[in-house]
């Protein structure tokens, strides 16, 4: 069973597995996205300090999760690589980036879209305000360095070791800015949310947090394969792959 | 193993000395940056004397970035670098006697100088010690730290703003720390919790920060 399941860490075994379950993590994030829509715009109840504005949480925690659950994944990925040398794992953590990055965007977009209205200013230095932006900062020197070395092999491991270093900082970076907060003002915004949440606001963003993972994962097969077509473009395999395809079309 | 370190340290020392200008212009860099910002934000006592620590510790990072590509650069480009791999030496010996070095030619003049800028924004006596002490315990986070982007950016194109990129976002913790420290004795905190915490982000970059640069090395010199 195992040794089943490491064939597929060879790129040209992976790359039809990506293909066949591509399709599938598509329809399942569009399901989830259409059921977490629904309930976030008609079943969850309005919010009675907030008004309609809170319903930006079912994409902006959605987002905010993954921004951080991705860098995580982008990081083993990349461990794994460095351990065992294997080369899909680099083209893994490669392929993740881009999404993690758009995340990390569309966290601090949406936050700034729903702190006008709430707070009265789109941007506030509060401590997670700050160290979401300090890990696109992370994500972008991630891709800034791997784009920058034109050896594959080489970007790969330089990538490596800096998520690595990325991901034991990001815990220490998000205290810092937690402490350096609350020292220099006190909590005149805070973002700690009310203490009880409508059980159907919670499934609205879990459904929409289910879909961000559905197409995290969907993205990131499509980039990887793209990934080993470039890279491979030499082997044996791509070459019937891509006549197989053509007799097919 | 400690001979070797030293020799190194002594040697990179020696190196700086035939070029003093390398060092110095890091120096004049620090406190022409901490200069320009009165200009720029007016001199209104205590506005300067609120912002004094931040502008010390962000010249002074910003100051680290500028001169970290030279730590490998010039031993990578005549091959010393990889005399310095394959001798029996550890790797490691090699990057913590280089780190050192960087940090006795960068880190302990910017913080020197530093009480001097802190005289120009008006800060009290208590702050000025305290922002010395907050610069001899931070600026080696930004040796070792630095020497792992250093390694990392080892001859890449654009490696300067690059390097930035990549070790600015991981020197957070060192400037609310260190800024911190500074800030809080100015409203009658004692800053012995800041200095505390940046003497543990020391001892964690002193962890990472060189197993990280050795990593990157064998992967330069691959």
């Amino acid at each position: 069973m195992t040794s089943d399941l490491f064939r597929f860490a060879a790129p040209q075994a992976f790359f039809p597995l990506a293909g066949k379950l591509i399709p599938w993590f598509w329809v399942l994030a569009g399901v989830l996205t259409l059921a977490g829509l629904y309930v976030a715009f008609f079943v969850a109840p309005t919010d009675h300090q907030q008004g309609e504005a809170y319903r930006i949480i079912f994409i902006h925690v959605p987002a905010a999760w993954m921004s951080m659950f991705l860098y995580v994944v982008m990081a083993g990925w990349a461990g794994l690589g460095l351990a065992l040398n294997t080369r899909l794992s680099g083209m893994m953590a490669s392929a993740i980036a881009p999404t993690g990055a758009m995340f990390t965007f569309v966290a601090l977009w949406s936050g700034a879209l729903w702190g006008r209205p709430t707070w009265g200013a789109y941007w506030v230095w509060d401590a997670r305000l700050t160290s979401e932006l300090v890990l696109l900062f992370l994500y972008l020197g991630f891709i800034a360095l791997k784009s920058a070395i034109p050896d594959p092999v080489r970007a790969d491991r330089a990538g490596a070791i800096l998520a690595l270093v990325g991901v034991v900082n990001v815990p220490i970076i998000y205290f810092s800015v937690q402490w350096w907060n609350t020292l220099h003002q006190g909590a005149s915004v805070s973002l700690t949310r009310a203490p009880s949440m409508a059980s159907t606001m919670l499934l609205g963003m879990l459904l929409m947090a289910l879909a961000a993972w559905m197409y995290s994962i969907a993205t990131a097969l499509c980039r990887v394969r793209t990934i080993i077509l470039e890279r491979e473009r030499d082997a044996e395999w791509v070459r019937m792959t891509k006549d197989q395809m053509r007799a097919a079309a | 193993m400690l001979q070797a370190f030293s020799f190194i340290i002594r040697r990179e020392l020696r190196l700086a000395l035939r070029r003093k200008g390398d060092v110095l212009n890091v120096l004049v860099f620090f406190v022409v940056v901490a200069s320009l910002f009165p200009l720029g934000v007016g001199p209104e006592p205590n506005q300067l004397r609120a912002m004094a620590a931040g502008v010390v510790w962000i010249a002074a990072l910003l100051a680290a970035v500028l001169s970290l590509p030279r730590l490998f650069a010039a031993d990578y480009a005549d091959g010393t670098l990889e005399q310095m791999l394959v001798s029996p030496q550890p790797l490691l010996v090699v990057v913590l006697a280089k780190a050192a070095a960087h940090w006795l030619l960068t880190g302990l003049p910017l913080a020197l100088a530093a009480p001097l800028i802190g005289l120009q924004y008006d800060l009290p006596a208590v702050a000025l010690g305290v922002l010395l002490a907050s610069l001899l315990i931070g600026t080696p986070v930004l040796s070792l730290l630095g020497a792992a982007g250093a390694a990392l950016t080892l001859g890449v194109r654009g490696g300067g703003a690059l390097l930035g990129l990549l070790v600015l976002p991981l020197f957070v913790p060192v400037l609310v720390f260190g800024a911190g420290a500074v800030t809080s004795t100015l409203i009658g905190i004692n800053p012995s919790a800041h200095l505390s915490l940046l003497g543990a982000f020391l001892a964690v970059s002193s962890l990472i920060g060189p197993w990280a640069a050795c990593a990157a090395l064998r992967v330069a010199l691959d």
